[in-house]
């Protein structure tokens, strides 16, 4: 049994996904010799060399188009986009390239690759380092969307996510790289597309994606607590595919949904689950699905501006009162 | 003045390199055809004039090799040995085009014979080609990949992006920008901050300027050739840059009309790549016979290719749903 950082958990996942198949290999700036941005890569180029961690210069287009020419020939590449925000001047490559040229080959080309990416507020580092950037890649067809909430998730999810043969982006979550875990197996596999537990309750549900997963389940603790309220926390692990058996079950039990999102409200991820919800529970339903989320707003720098800004645990207690008891 | 007494290409590759010009041309004229006669819907880029560039690497090339070319690709993806229908049939959105109706004129595809698509964002495909030659040199195989361009893509960021990455990384690769001198319809060099928008810029990435006549399909062989040697033999990326004239408008939609007559002139009467080296293989001494026979044979496959392509039935509809995913779907909750 050893304790495990998120931080830890990357390389560790990377490092195991590389030792186990000849065919991946890493790529991203300054994540060989430095050992990443965020030291989510250290050790790296150290036990695999050069050949297999490639330091690349600041072209995200040519690092993500290098990547997907590989993939297409049957490599198997991580790329690593330094912050979420930078998918920005490439995401010609990943939403029209990558995520399209299955499709528009008639099933020729696959493209297996995994771009892995730090994502998310928290740091204080202002509106173009710290945005929170997973509903930009699940309304694209063709790319897969995971977020995982926890070291164990990030070394499981990744084993899928390099084994599967569809692209996948990998969105880590930067306040949670100091996140800690007690885990007994590192080499684990967990299948995208299949929601977590969090916390079990009847009473309502509430689903987060990452750090607000993470959020939501120690206000579930607080809400039982302190309040008398089971909450059911479901942590979706993955946007896209989507596990909607798990919500739908839940939400037949509860009939009360809140979703908890780091995004910005306008087309963030909960208004797609909302509207699922209300075409296949509506009739469970007790009273309309809400959402909670970053305001419409860039994100703000200063401490106190930020914090108010990404949905906090008192936030998400409150609204679950206000729901629960109309208060 | 012709070298006949130092023939290095000699008569059997000339007449390759005529028989694959000459299909690059009638298929692309046929295209033309089948646009007027509104069985061809959508946009389409032709290739007209320009065929000496996709013939000579089409020549060049060993099965294996990459290519990657723009939206205006049915002569590159041709030059492959991909089928006239397999082409016609992708315009017409038929089952028989190569993919099925899902992809059309501009991203055509044939990972069998190594077209690993046309693509129709500007610069993307030049860092995705980088990604072939990577896995080349990864996997220690000898393929080479090739990338086909435009003038007007020297300009975006991709392309130097994409440009220093191959050199740092010593990458089995050859860039071709075939300048036709404009972009869809301002002259490049109105845009561009040096005369010759690739060739020019080579020196920034280390490389060699190279500057060919496109339309000269023995020198653009020669280029081709060498190039693609360097790349298989480990020495690294070549950029070229091939002047050309496109024949036919931007697209379907563009009669051209905002160039002068005159330069359309000479470049269609004096500089037609085709015309000026059937005139060659006579000079040649080639039998004028075969020349004909050739014209013939490549006219009757284009014929049955159309044929077998507007016989061909429409997709069904529940393609729309497949192939998102590897697993054949396009399934995305539970
Ligand atoms: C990123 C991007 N910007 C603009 C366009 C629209 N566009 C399509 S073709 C073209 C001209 C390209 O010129 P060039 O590279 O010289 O190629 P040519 O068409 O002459 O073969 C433009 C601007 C595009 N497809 N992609
Ligand atoms: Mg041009």
């Amino acid at each position: 049994m050893a304790q495990l950082t998120y931080r830890a958990s990357v390389s560790l996942a990377i490092a195991q996904s590389m030792r186990k198949d000849q065919k991946v290999f890493f790529i991203g700036e300054d994540v060989g010799a430095a050992g990443g941005v965020f030291k989510a890569t250290v050790g790296l180029l150290e036990e695999f060399g050069k050949e297999r961690v490639m330091d690349a210069p600041i072209s995200e287009q040519a690092i993500l188009g290098a990547a997907m020419g590989a993939a297409m020939t049957g490599l198997r590449p991580i790329a690593e986009i330094m912050f979420s925000d930078f998918l920005a001047v490439c995401w010609d490559i990943v939403a029209n390239q990558i995520a399209k040229t299955r499709y528009m080959s008639d099933g020729q080309i696959n493209i297996p690759l995994v771009i892995r990416t730090a994502n998310g507020g928290g740091s204080k580092f202002g509106a173009q380092h710290s945005q929170s950037l997973e509903n930009w890649s699940m309304m694209i067809p063709g790319l897969k969307v995971v977020a995982p909430s926890c070291p164990s998730d990030v070394l499981g999810l990744m084993d899928s996510a390099v084994k599967d043969p569809d692209p996948v982006i990998f969105y880590e979550h930067k306040s949670l790289y100091a996140f800690k875990e007690e885990i007994e197996q590192t080499d684990i596999s967990i299948p995208i597309g299949e929601a977590n537990t969090l916390h079990e309750g009847k009473d309502i549900t509430i689903i987060g994606l990452a750090l607000m997963a993470q959020r939501a389940k120690e206000a579930a603790l607080i809400l039982k607590d302190k309040h008398d309220i089971n909450a059911k926390v479901i942590d979706l692990r993955s946007l896209v595919p989507l596990d909607l058996q798990t919500i739908k079950k839940s939400v037949i039990e509860t009939g009360h949904v809140l979703t908890v999102e780091e995004n910005p409200r306008l087309c963030g991820w909960g208004a797609e689950i909302s509207s699922l919800i209300s075409e296949h529970c509506f009739i469970n339903l007790k009273g309309p699905v809400t959402r909670v989320t970053t305001p419409h707003v860039p994100l703000p720098s200063a401490d106190i501006l930020e914090d108010n800004t990404i949905p906090s645990v008192e936030l998400i207690v409150n609204e679950v009162i206000k729901k629960l008891k109309g208060e | 003045m012709v070298d006949k007494l130092n023939d290095d290409i000699g008569e059997e590759k000339r007449l390759q390199l005529w028989e694959m010009m000459l299909k690059l041309r009638l298929v692309e004229k046929k295209a033309y055809d089948l646009f007027l006669q509104n069985l061809i819907k959508g946009t389409s880029h032709l290739a007209l004039g320009q065929e000496a560039i996709a013939g000579a690497f089409g020549v060049a090339l060993k099965q294996g090799d990459y290519t990657f070319c723009t939206y205006r690709g049915h002569a590159h993806t041709l030059a492959r040995g991909s089928s006239i229908e397999g082409v016609l049939g992708e315009l017409m959105g038929r089952q028989c085009g190569l993919m099925k109706g899902k992809g059309g004129s501009m991203h055509l595809t044939d990972v069998d014979k190594g077209v690993m698509g046309s693509y129709a964002i500007i610069g993307a495909h030049l860092t995705i080609a980088n990604g072939t030659a990577l896995a080349s040199k990864y996997n220690k195989t000898n393929e080479v990949s090739v990338c086909f361009f435009g003038d007007g893509t020297t300009n975006i960021g991709a392309f130097h992006e994409a440009l220093n990455m191959a050199k740092i990384w010593n990458l089995p690769i050859v860039f071709v920008c075939e300048n036709n001198l404009y972009m869809e319809y301002t002259p490049i060099h109105e845009v561009t901050a040096v005369e010759h928008p690739a060739a020019d810029r080579a020196g920034a990435y280390d490389l060699d300027k190279i500057i060919v006549d496109g339309n000269d399909a023995d020198e653009m062989l020669r280029t081709a050739e060498k190039a693609i040697s360097k790349a298989r033999e480990g020495k690294g990326p070549s950029l070229i840059e091939a002047k050309t004239y496109r024949h036919s408008g931007h697209s379907r939609a563009d009669p051209g009309k905002y160039r002068p007559d005159e330069e359309v002139k000479d470049w269609m009467e004096n500089k037609d790549p085709i015309k000026n080296y059937r005139a060659k293989l006579l000079d040649f001494n080639v039998n004028e016979k075969i020349i004909c026979e050739i014209e013939e044979k490549i006219k009757d496959q284009v014929e049955k290719a159309t044929e077998i392509s507007m016989a061909s039935p429409i997709p069904e509809i529940k393609e729309i749903y497949t192939d998102v995913w590897a697993n054949g779907g396009s399934e995305w909750h539970n």
